[in-house]
């Protein structure tokens, strides 16, 4: 059986008053050993803040399980944040563990997230890989489906307490999006 | 503006000679994602021109991160979000009506325990929100914010009022039809949906880019419809909107005796 799917629409502007969650950042709780805060800003094909976005991300935990596995650590795995007014987000959670990519061959971590905002009729994926992994990076399959130029667009760079990443969801530096 | 066809040769120029994988990547809008579901780039909607991503997707080979999501508890729902009409001391104004429903994935597999959250303008037209500038009234008993969890069959059931149309400036003189903010989880990430019901016969939908960007046989899965076997004599009409999720990806050790 095929059921006929129910289309995609924006979410609209006012999308946070469902999606902002007070602990929707806090893949961890504040505090927790080994915690990474990582923080970017959404921009538009002008440059422009996109001050009315939600990115959501999913990971697994430090082992690389994800938490419906009966062995991983107790680990939300899930991470919710609207922009402020300059664009910016963040999550605070632990760098995740490598996974197997389809080919069974072990992938860079990497976390996936998706992004709804006024103006997307459909959310836009992607991932968010590690700069300081570059040995992981440089075997990783699915980076090597991008080419080089746009593949840093993947990569969260080392900040002061984690990483930062910023999403360009048009134009120059536009962020490498997937269909999923 | 950019039509439909300009933009395919854009894509395929720019996706030309790059280095990439050819199979490995899509155009942005390729006919299969246009059956159901609206492009990046719908002109109209004068939003989409500086936010709908320029370049080709590339098609992502399946891993654990596709093959699973987030699953939500109690901790999640607190008893009475789905009642938007009892959130604060005095009842909103407006027509109370019910919507309820079914979450399914276009398998046919009831979404089980998956989230379901719905945010909507009060009866005037008016969001609970900082930046929402119509002047009209406000309702101090309506936040407009609703959240559930789906039940073993998928089904879901929201109280709450009818919301008013509203004016914006995407064009001249334009109006959205009313309508409730969906967004939904399945068992795998790649599963989640946001969309908008809208009710029957609704006089804006010819004006409204929202609506008109999705694919003309589509519409019709985004409008509710008037469910009189739910409705609750002298209390309150009812609609009724089913929401169908993209099936599971298949995983290598997957049964099919799980519903």
């Amino acid at each position: 059986m095929t059921l006929p799917r129910t289309p995609s629409q924006t979410a609209g502007p006012y999308l946070a008053i469902a999606m902002r969650w007070a602990d929707g950042p806090l893949v961890v709780p504040e505090g927790t050993p080994a915690a990474i805060w990582i923080r970017g800003r959404v921009l538009d094909g002008a440059g422009v803040p996109v001050d009315d976005a939600v990115i959501e991300t999913w990971q697994p935990d430090p082992d690389g399980r994800f938490p419906a596995d009966p062995d991983a650590r107790p680990f939300r795995g899930f991470g919710r944040s609207a922009t402020d007014a300059e664009g910016g987000w963040q999550i605070h959670t632990l760098k995740p563990g490598r996974i197997a990519d389809p080919e069974g061959r072990l992938a860079a971590p990497y976390i996936s997230a998706a992004l709804f905002a006024r103006g997307l009729l459909r959310p836009v994926w992607t991932r968010i890989y590690f700069g300081d992994e570059a040995e992981a990076n440089a075997e990783d399959s699915v980076l090597a489906l991008i080419e080089a130029p746009r593949r840093a667009t993947l990569v969260a760079e080392p900040s002061a307490d984690g990483y930062r990443f910023d999403i360009r969801l048009q134009g120059p530096g536009e962020t490498v999006f997937f269909d999923v | 503006m950019l039509a439909w066809g300009a933009m395919m040769e854009r894509t395929i120029e720019d996706g030309d000679g790059s280095g990439t994988t050819a199979e490995a990547v899509e155009r942005v809008d390729s006919p299969p994602d246009l059956e159901f579901d609206p492009p990046y780039l719908y002109p109209d909607y004068v939003s989409t021109r500086l936010r709908a991503p320029s370049s080709p997707l590339v098609l992502l080979p399946n891993a654990m991160s596709e093959l699973t999501g987030p699953v939500f508890g109690r901790e999640r729902v607190q008893p009475g979000d789905a009642d938007l009409t009892n959130q604060h001391p005095g009842e909103p104004i407006g027509e109370r009506i019910i919507v309820s429903g079914r979450v399914l994935d276009s398998d046919g597999r009831p979404v089980r325990d998956g989230l379901v959250e719905v945010w909507q303008a009060n009866a005037a037209g008016r969001y609970h929100h900082d930046v929402d500038d119509h002047p009209a009234p406000l309702d101090p008993n309506f936040t407009g914010l609703g959240r559930a969890l789906t039940d073993h069959e998928g089904r879901y059931g929201f109280i709450t009022v009818k919301p008013g149309p509203y004016p914006w400036r995407n064009h001249d003189n334009a109006w959205r039809p009313a309508h409730i903010h969906f967004s939904l989880f399945g068992s795998q990430f790649p599963q989640r949906l946001a969309t908008q019901m809208y009710f029957p016969a609704d006089p804006l939908f010819y004006q409204d880019p929202i609506y008109n960007s999705i694919p003309t046989e589509a519409r019709p899965r985004v409008i509710a419809r008037l469910d009189m076997s739910s409705a609750i004599p002298e209390w309150a009409l009812a609609y009724r909107f089913d929401i169908v999720l993209r099936g599971r990806h298949a995983t290598p050790f997957e049964h099919d005796d799980d519903d």
